[in-house]
Parts: C-alpha cells; structure tokens; sequence
C-alpha cells in the first residue's frame, strides 16, 4: 500500500532527557492512526515532530514521498486541529477559515469556494459570520476542523481535540470525525488519552509508552492479543484481571502463587515455551463467565461476590481468585449481590499469558 | 451534592430578604461592607470631595488661603492667556505624544524579544525593570550628570578627542525635552516590557502553532492575531503610561527646573508654583482642573470600553 506518512528513525532529546527514542511509523495512504498512552509518553511530541512544529534530534520525516524532515509546517501539506481549537479570537469564522490562504495570497474566488465547501462539509455555513467566543465548544471545534481542511492537504493531524468538550459532544464529534475519515479519506493521525476514542475512530492503535511505540495493530488485536503486560493493562476499562503464578509448559496448567490450578491447554501459544515460567495470566472481565454458562470452560471455582457495581447496561463484580482482586462483567439482569457464593470460569484461549520477566506475551 | 444542599440552605434565606430592599442594601454581607466602608470613605472624602473642592475654588480670587469671593471663569481667562501655561501644556503634549509612542513600540518590542526563549531572561528582565524601581528624582538627576555637557558623556567625548561632538540636550530650549523624553524612556520601558510580556505569556501557545501550521509569517501573527488578543493589557498599559505622563512633575524638577527659561515647564510644575510659590491658590486650582479634565477625556472613554455595555465582541 502508498505510504502517506513513514518517520524512520525518530528521536527527540531535550537535553538529556529521551522524549522519543528511534521510533518508526509507517501510516498508508487514507489510513486514520491513533497515537494512545498516558500524558508524557510522546504522544503529542511524535505529533508535533510530525508538522514541523518541533524539531528532530535524530532520523527522517516523509510525509507524501517527500523528506518534509526540515520543512516549515506549511510546506509540509498538514492540517492540524487542537485540543484548545486555536482559533484566532477577533477574527469572524469566516476569516479565520480564509486567514492562511490570504496570506498565501490565493486568489479570492478560490478561497471563497474553499471555505464553503468546507463549511457545507462541517454544516457551520450559519455560523461564518461570528467570533469564535459566541459559538460553543463543539463549534469551535468544527471551525478549527474546518481551519485544516481548506488548506487542501492530504494529512490530518488531531491534537487530542476532543478533551475540552464534555462527554455528550465528545461522543457525537467522535461520529462526526470517523464520518469525515469515510468521506474526505484522508490520512488522519489523531492523539488521544481516551481509549474508547482510540478503539472506535482507529484503523490502527499505536499505543505508546516513555518515547516509544509498544504495540501498532487493529483494535481487535490490541484488545484482545496485547503484546506486552503494558499494553493489556492500558486498554480496557475496567482492566484486565492478572494472576501472578507458574506456567507449567509439561501439564499444561497455570499454577497461581497460592496454589490454584488453571489449564492452560485450550490457550495459543506464541512461542514454545520450554519449562516452567514465572508468568502472569490476564483475563478481562467480560471473559469470565457465570452459572451455567461458566460449567463448561476449563477452569471453574466457585466464590464470593464482595461489591456489586451496577453500570446500567451491565453489572460490574467484585471478588478474589487466588487470593487477587478479580473484577467480571455480567448481565445487568442477572441478580446478584454481595455476599453471594457463585461459580465462575473462563477459557484461558481468551486471555493473555505474558512472562513475568519480560512482561512479553507469550 | 454539596451544591444541592447550599442552595437548599440558602433559598429560605432568600425568601426572607426578598420584602425588605433597605436590609437588602445595609445589611446583606454585612461584614464585607464593614471592610470596604474604610475604601468608600476615602474614595468619598479624598477623590471626589477634594477633587470638588479644588474645581469649586478654582472658580474664586482666592491668595494664600482658601478664601477668596466668586470670581467666575476669570482664573481660567488668565490662565490661557499666560503663556508659561500654553507653552508647559504644549511641552506636556509633545512629551506625551513621543514618550507614549516610543514606551509602548520599544516595550512591546523588547518583550518580544524577551519571549524568544533566550538565555538569562530573567537577569535580562530586572536589568530592564530596574530603572522602574528608581524615583523620578534619582532618574533625574542620574540624567541630569549623563547630559551635562561639563561633566557628561560629552565631556567624556571631548577627551576622548572628538571635539565637535555635542550632546547637551538640556542646555538648549529647543531640545530640552527630547531629554526629558529619554530619561522617562529609561524609566518607563522596562514596566511596559514587562506588561507586554506578560500578555504575551498569556497567549495559548497552540495559537502559535495553529499560526505556524497556516503559513502565517511571525510579523502578521503578532500584528493581526497577538496583538489583539492582548487588547486588556495594551489598554491598561496605556492608561498607566498616560496618567504618568499626564501628572509629570518630579522628573523635569530633577532634570530641568522647567528650564532653560520656561522651555521645558509643564503644567504640574505651574500648578505647584502658582499654588506654593507665588500664592496664588485660585490659579493653581484652575491649572490643575485642566489637568483633571485632560485625565477624564482619557479616562471615561477607556471606562466605558472596559466595562461598559458590552457589545458583541
């Protein structure tokens, strides 16, 4: 596939401090990539790099084909859109569309069809005439959307542009981007912290963690292959649940530190392993099952439920295996309540199985 | 939750204010309008009283003392008919323009350059500021030494061998107050810079970036974008600077004396002689109302645009 994006290489220090640290990204041609991970992982350092906005210490930028790695911002055929819009306050909507390419000196009737098209994409025609301060979060947002996309570029970058809104627009923009990626099908590489934002919006996730990139996949397979103890606790919410134990490769079973015994033949390896391991097994909630449903898996065991979460469209449970906190997820119309003795399984095919050491999958 | 029950708790005490306006007004936050009574009192008796006082007697013949019979606009005839009052109120005007013009060019400028991210800023910025924290009186006569021609840097100057040169500013009635003006400058400029700065240090650095990203040369960012954005503080810097220039005294008393002759006079000087000097209080008085009426035309338009209707900006 094209390549529309490709960073080979990249590192950032300020001082001696690694922001990013040899780091390659290769994003194809109409690819919508999102960069997740905690504040300070790089995240938007690896953005700014990307627009020319900071410089590089070390490796290259191509952005189109071309080494845009010393280009000014400009030159380098982005769109950027910010977490606090950016919009230039004494302007009308209209003139902060139009600003950049009137002071590139485009001809007037090209601007003019430019920003209408733009503002009939984002529905914001009404709205040209007035200053950024009387239009609401979600306007501004659009207008500073609409800022990148009269410039005409093939790539898109987000800086987190959906955290100053409150969670109802947060939801409804997050449609209105993934409904601008299908149409306009650019290249769009978007910087989030929110994960639900990462898993529906992406085509793929690069999740990072202290300046480099631990794991780039689809959502499906960040979900539920996570390449490291990492990636598995990030995503999710609630997380996944982790036992700490042995993995006996010779009987196929997972002994927990306190003795328990979880088979582990069902489960796919992805890579032989060859005697026993210190390992920790991951399973998320919505994999452990209850009652009748839970007789059949390999592992069962019955306990007692400690706190009932109730979550509307599901019920979110507490109790321990192996002496550890374990959280589950179940029907909301299953009644159960603290204090309860229940049987629960899981399929360890289901889960993740990292080495303790490495923190690995494996 | 904890909002809940404040307005739970407060709207009973709503009801019971609601009949009575006159314990709205006394007795509602009691304590803080105890605290501000002090404030009020003086803003009353000092600012509007005295101001009154000295407009109403400015309106009398009176000498030495306050005491003198209703004379009409008679005060205000002599008073621009002397030509030391037109001639300091031209100087004061000619100061102002030039001293305001160049405090706010350079002070904006060099908190620009202070916002390049450069090295030793902070040592750089008190150096700048300093002159702020001198008085009038020590500015004046720090410049006062620099541009005497006896023992200045023209002095300096003619030993060195260059005999032609010349810097005597304030020896010359033509060119005195371009002397005034330099020594306010390096007073003044360090406090505008270090408004501007802070301004500048307000703006959302992503507005930066957006302009970056749209090809936006620096000079059109700071122009068209920045600048406005900082309208508060330019307004209110102007304000400082012009209510400075507008009561200017001390530094011509240091520098000057309001000479050679009456060239470098202004009329905050003519207000003290007439008022001390000469007892003359009734003309001092008229001086000075002119003085405060000057302010007003600055300061009521700038009120009613800070706090005034506001209109869809």
């Amino acid at each position: 596939m094209e390549s529309s994006v490709s960073i080979r290489d990249l590192s950032l220090d300020f001082g001696s401090v690694k922001v990013l640290q040899s780091l390659d990204l290769e994003v194809a041609k109409g690819e919508f990539i999102v960069l997740l991970g905690p504040s300070g992982c790089g995240k938007s350092t690896l953005l700014n790099c990307i627009a020319g906005l900071l410089d590089v210490s070390e490796g290259q930028i191509f952005i189109g084909g071309k080494n845009v790695t010393w280009a000014e911002p400009k030159d380098r055929g982005i769109g950027m859109v910010f977490q606090s819009y950016a919009l230039y306050p004494q302007m009308t909507v209209e003139r902060n569309l139009s600003f950049g390419l009137r002071v590139s000196g485009m001809p007037k009737a090209e601007i003019e069809q430019r920003v209408n098209r733009a503002a009939e994409i984002l529905q914001i025609q009404p709205l040209l005439g007035r200053k950024p301060a009387n239009l609401s979060g979600g306007q501004r947002q659009r207008v500073a959307i609409g800022r990148a996309l009269v410039r005409d570029v093939d790539v898109f970058l987000f800086d987190e542009p959906l955290s100053n809104l409150d969670a109802k627009l947060r939801s409804d923009l997050r449609v209105e981007i993934k409904r601008l990626h299908h149409r306009l099908k650019n290249t769009m590489i978007y910087v989030t912290h929110d994960q639900i934002e990462a898993l529906t919006l992406a085509d793929r996730i690069a999740i990072m963690k202290n300046g480099t990139i631990q794991q780039l996949a689809d959502p499906h397979t960040i979900y539920n292959r996570p390449v490291n103890l990492y990636v598995a606790g990030f995503i999710g919410s609630p997380s996944m649940n982790f036992l700490e134990g042995t993995l006996n490769p010779a009987n196929q079973t997972f002994v927990a530190d306190d003795g328990t015994v979880v088979p582990v033949g069902t489960y796919a390896f992805e890579t032989p392993v060859s005697g026993s391991t210190k390992a920790v097994l991951g399973v998320r909630p919505e994999h452990i099952l209850i009652g009748e449903d839970a007789k059949s898996k390999p592992f069962t065991q019955e306990v007692e439920i400690e706190i009932v979460e109730p979550m509307g469209s599901d019920t979110l449970a507490w109790t321990k295996i192996a002496g550890k906190a374990v959280t589950f997820r179940c029907d909301s119309d299953v009644v159960i309540t603290s204090g309860q003795k229940i049987l629960i399984g899981f399929d360890p095919a289901r889960g993740s199985i990292f080495n303790a050491e490495t923190t690995n999958r494996i | 939750m904890a909002e809940a029950t404040l307005a739970a708790q407060s709207k009973p005490e709503e009801i019971s204010t609601r009949p009575s306006l006159l314990h709205n007004i006394f007795l509602r936050n009691l304590s803080a309008k105890i605290a501000a009574l002090p404030m009020v009192l003086t803003v009353l008796v000092v600012f509007v009283g005295c101001s009154a006082w000295s407009v109403i007697y400015s309106f009398t013949n009176s000498g030495s003392l306050p005491s003198g019979k209703f004379v009409g606009f008679a005060q205000y005839e002599r008073l621009f008919k002397t030509a030391r009052f037109v001639g300091s109120a031209e100087n004061l005007a000619l100061y102002g323009v030039l001293s305001l013009v160049f405090t706010m060019v350079v002070g904006f400028l060099l908190a620009v350059l202070m916002d390049q991210k450069i090295r030793f800023e902070n040592t750089f910025r008190t150096v700048l500021l300093y002159p702020f924290a001198l008085s009038f009186i020590v500015t004046g006569l720090v410049w006062q030494w620099i541009m005497n021609p006896n023992y200045g840097i023209q002095k300096v100057a003619f030993d060195l061998g260059f005999t032609n040169f010349r810097f005597d500013l304030l020896t010359n009635s033509d060119t005195v107050i371009y002397g005034l003006v330099i020594a306010g400058l390096w007073q003044g400029t360090g406090f505008v810079m270090v408004l501007m700065l802070a301004g500048l240090r307000s703006i959302d650095e992503e507005i930066w970036k957006a302009a970056r990203i749209d090809g936006i040369p620096a000079w059109r960012t700071y122009l068209q974008i920045v600048i406005p954005m900082m309208r508060g503080v330019v307004i209110t810097t102007l304000v400082i600077v012009g209510s400075g220039i507008v009561r200017l005294y001390d530094l011509v008393v240091a520098l000057t004396q309001g000479g050679p002759g009456f060239a470098s006079d202004v009329p905050a000087k003519y207000v003290y002689d007439y008022m001390f000097a000469r007892g003359n209080l009734g003309q001092g008085l008229a001086a000075s109302t002119m003085m405060l009426v000057t302010v007003l035309i600055i300061l009521i338009p700038w009120a009613y645009i800070e706090f005034g209707p506001k209109k869809n900006k």
